[in-house]
C-alpha cells in the first residue's frame, strides 16, 4: 500500500541522488587521480608526515598510513567521502518527515486512508534506495578509478571490500539518527544546518577526540567505527564499535516509529 | 445515526488552549456550519476529526468509528479541504491528482476529470505557478475525486472569486442531495446561512450554541426599525428590547419575547414607516460574541 508513497517520495529524490552522486564521483575522481602523483614522491611525503604531530594526523586519518600504497592512499580518499556521504544521508533524514510539516503537505498526506507506520515506511524505503543509488556509485567509482590511477602497484582487494561494505550501515546511521532528531524537536526550519551540524559534528567527535582523551566520546561517532585506517591496517573491521552502530540505527528507527505515530502535525498559524 | 460523534474532546498545545470539552453530532445527511473567530478552534477540531492531532482528552467517533484507532478506515470515506492548501510545488496538478487518487482502491479518473472541468483547473500546469485560488481548486478536486460520504471543509471559499464560490456551493449542494454529509467551517456567516442546516458557534474552545439555522433566526430575534420625527426611543425601553439605538427620526432594536407587546406599542403612535425582519445570522452571531 505504501508503494504509492515510495515512487511518489523517489521521484521527488531522484535529482538530489544524481546530483549527490556525481558530486562525490568527482570528489574522488579528482583525489585518486593524484595518486601517481603521490606515489612517485611517497618517500619525501611519509617523511614531511612523520614530522607533523600524531593528533594531527589522526585528525585526517593519516596516523601509520602509508600514502604510497593504494589502499594507505584510498583510506584518506575514503575519508572525504565518508563525510559527504553523512552529509547527505543526515539530509535525508532530517528532511524524511519535517519537510511535510515545513511545507504544510503532510495534512494532506495524513487525511488519506493509510496509516502513519505505512507513510514512514514507504518514506524509509525510498530513501534507503536513494542512498543506495549513491552507495552503488561509490563501488563503481572506487573500483574504476582506483584500477585507472594505481600506477601499476597491486592492491588489497579484500580491504577495498571491507571499506565498500560498511557504507550501507554508515549512511543507514546518519539516516535514522536524523529522523530520530527531526521527530524529537518540535519543527525543523531547515535541514541543511541540522545535517551539516550532525555529520561534520560527528567527524569532528572522530578526528579530534583524541584530542579530548576520552575515547568514550568517540565510541559513538561512526566515523570511528568504520575508520577507513582502521579498516585498511588491520584488514578489518573494529566489531565491538560497529555494533554500536548497528544498535543506534536500530533504536533510532524503533523510536522514529513510535513518535510518529503519536506525533501531532503542526498546523498553519 | 450520527455520522459525527464528539464527545468532551479537550485539545491543549502545552498549555494553549486549542479546543475545550467540545461535545456535538453530525447527523447523517445534514450539512453542518461550524463557525467561529479565527482561533476560536475550528481547525483543531477538524485536525482532530483526521487524527492529524491526538486528543488530550475526550474523544471523536466518525460513522461509529474512533477517530484515532480506526483513523486510516474511516478516512476512505473522508474528502478533506484544509483552510492552507500547499502541495508538492514541483508536480503537475494532474500528478498531485493522480496521487491523491492512488491512496483509494476505487478507479476516480473520470470524477477527477469532471471535477476540474467544473472547477476550470487547468491539469497540466504545476502547482507553484498556480494561484492561491487555483490551488485551493486542487484542493476542492482532491476533497472530492474519491466520491466521499463525508466532507470536512475547513474555511473553504476563502480565495475563491465570488463566480468560483457559487459553482462550488453548488457542487457542494449536489453532493448533499446524493447523501453526503458535510461538515463546514467558516467565519464567513452569509455562506453558512445559505448552505447549512444546522450550525454550532464555537468561541475560544467552547461551543456556546449548537442549534437548527431556522431556529436560530425564528424564535430568538426580531429586527425592528421606526421611522417617524416624533417618536420618543424611551418609550421602547422595554423588557426584551436590546441594542436600542436612535437618529434623524429613526428608532432601531432587537426585540426578543411576545411580538404582540411590540405591536401594541408601535400602533399607539405615529410613525412614517416600520419594518420587522429577521436579522441576519451575523447579528445574531455578534450577539453571541458580546
Amino acid at each position: 500500500m505504501s508503494m504509492n508513497i515510495f515512487k511518489q517520495e523517489f521521484g521527488m529524490r531522484w535529482r538530489s541522488v544524481v546530483t549527490w552522486s556525481a558530486a562525490i564521483a568527482a570528489v574522488m575522481l579528482v583525489y585518486i587521480s593524484l595518486f601517481s602523483s603521490f606515489a612517485g614522491q611517497a618517500d619525501q611525503i611519509n617523511q614531511l608526515m612523520a614530522n607533523y604531530p600524531k593528533e594531527l594526523l589522526d585528525a585526517f586519518g593519516l596516523n601509520g598510513t602509508d600514502l604510497s600504497t593504494v589502499m594507505g592512499f584510498f583510506g584518506v580518499v575514503f575519508l572525504f567521502t565518508q563525510v559527504l556521504l553523512a552529509i547527505q544521508a543526515s539530509n535525508y533524514g532530517f528532511g524524511l518527515v519535517s519537510v511535510e510539516e515545513r511545507e504544510w503537505t503532510a495534512d494532506f498526506l495524513m487525511a488519506k486512508p493509510v496509516k502513519r507506520t505505512s507513510i514512514l515506511t514507504g518514506k524509509l524505503l525510498s530513501a534507503a534506495a536513494g542512498l543506495t543509488v549513491t552507495n552503488a556509485i561509490v563501488w563503481i567509482c572506487s573500483f574504476g578509478f582506483i584500477n585507472i590511477f594505481k600506477a601499476g602497484r597491486s592492491y588489497d582487494t579484500g580491504s577495498l571490500v571491507l571499506l565498500l561494505g560498511s557504507i550501507a550501515v554508515f549512511q543507514l546511521f546518519f539516516l535514522s539518527v536524523g529522523l530520530v532528531v527531526s521527530l524529537l524537536v518540535k519543527r525543523v526550519r531547515s535541514v541543511t544546518p541540522y545535517a551539516m551540524g550532525l555529520a561534520f559534528g560527528m567527524y569532528v567527535l572522530s578526528a579530534f577526540g583524541g584530542l579530548l582523551g576520552t575515547s568514550v566520546i568517540e565510541d559513538i561517532t561512526p566515523f570511528k567505527h568504520f575508520d577507513p585506517n582502521y579498516i585498511v591496517r588491520h584488514g578489518m573491521y573494529d566489531l565491538p564499535l560497529v555494533l554500536i552502530s548497528f544498535g543506534v540505527v536500530i533504536v533510532a528507527f524503533v523510536a522514529s516509529y513510535l513518535l510518529y505515530a503519536r506525533r501531532d502535525v503542526p498546523a498553519v498559524s | 445515526m450520527n455520522v459525527i460523534e464528539v464527545s468532551h474532546l479537550t485539545k491543549y498545545y502545552g498549555k494553549a488552549r486549542g479546543i475545550d470539552d467540545i461535545s456535538f453530532q453530525v447527523n447523517e445527511g445534514e450539512i453542518f456550519g461550524f463557525i467561529g473567530p479565527n482561533g476560536a478552534g475550528k481547525s483543531t477540531t477538524i485536525r482532530l476529526l483526521l487524527a492529524l492531532i491526538h486528543p488530550t482528552a475526550g474523544s471523536a467517533a466518525i460513522f461509529g468509528k474512533d477517530c484515532i484507532r480506526f483513523g486510516p478506515e474511516i478516512r476512505q470515506e473522508i474528502g478533506y479541504l484544509p483552510s492552507e492548501v500547499f502541495y508538492y510545488d514541483r508536480m503537475k496538478v494532474i500528478d498531485l491528482l493522480k496521487y491523491s487518487a492512488s491512496f483509494y482502491p476505487k478507479d476516480s479518473t473520470a470524477r477527477m476529470h469532471e471535477l476540474a472541468g467544473i472547477m476550470e483547473l487547468e491539469l497540466n500546469r504545476r502547482i507553484e505557478d498556480l494561484s492561491y485560488g487555483n490551488r485551493k481548486k486542487v484542493g476542492i478536486v482532491q476533497g472530492l475525486l474519491h466520491r466521499p460520504k463525508l466532507l470536512l471543509l475547513d474555511e473553504p471559499t476563502s480565495g475563491l472569486d465570488p463566480l468560483m464560490q457559487r459553482k462550488f456551493f453548488q457542487l457542494i449542494q449536489d453532493e448533499n442531495r446524493c447523501g453526503v454529509t458535510v461538515f463546514f467551517s467558516s467565519h464567513i456567516l452569509g455562506e453558512v446561512q445559505r448552505l447549512c442546516n444546522r450550525v454550532a458557534i464555537i468561541k475560544e474552545g467552547k461551543i456556546i450554541e449548537t442549534a437548527d439555522i431556522r431556529t436560530l433566526q425564528k424564535n430568538n430575534y426580531k429586527k425592528v426599525q421606526l421611522m417617524g420625527a416624533k417618536i420618543d426611543p424611551s418609550g421602547f425601553d422595554l423588557p426584551g428590547v436590546s441594542h436600542l439605538e436612535h437618529e434623524d427620526g429613526a428608532v432601531r432594536f432587537f426585540f426578543k419575547g411576545d411580538i404582540n407587546v411590540i405591536m401594541q406599542k408601535i400602533s399607539s403612535i405615529t410613525v412614517s414607516d416600520a419594518t420587522i425582519e429577521e436579522p441576519t445570522l451575523e447579528e445574531i452571531f455578534i450577539h453571541y460574541y458580546e
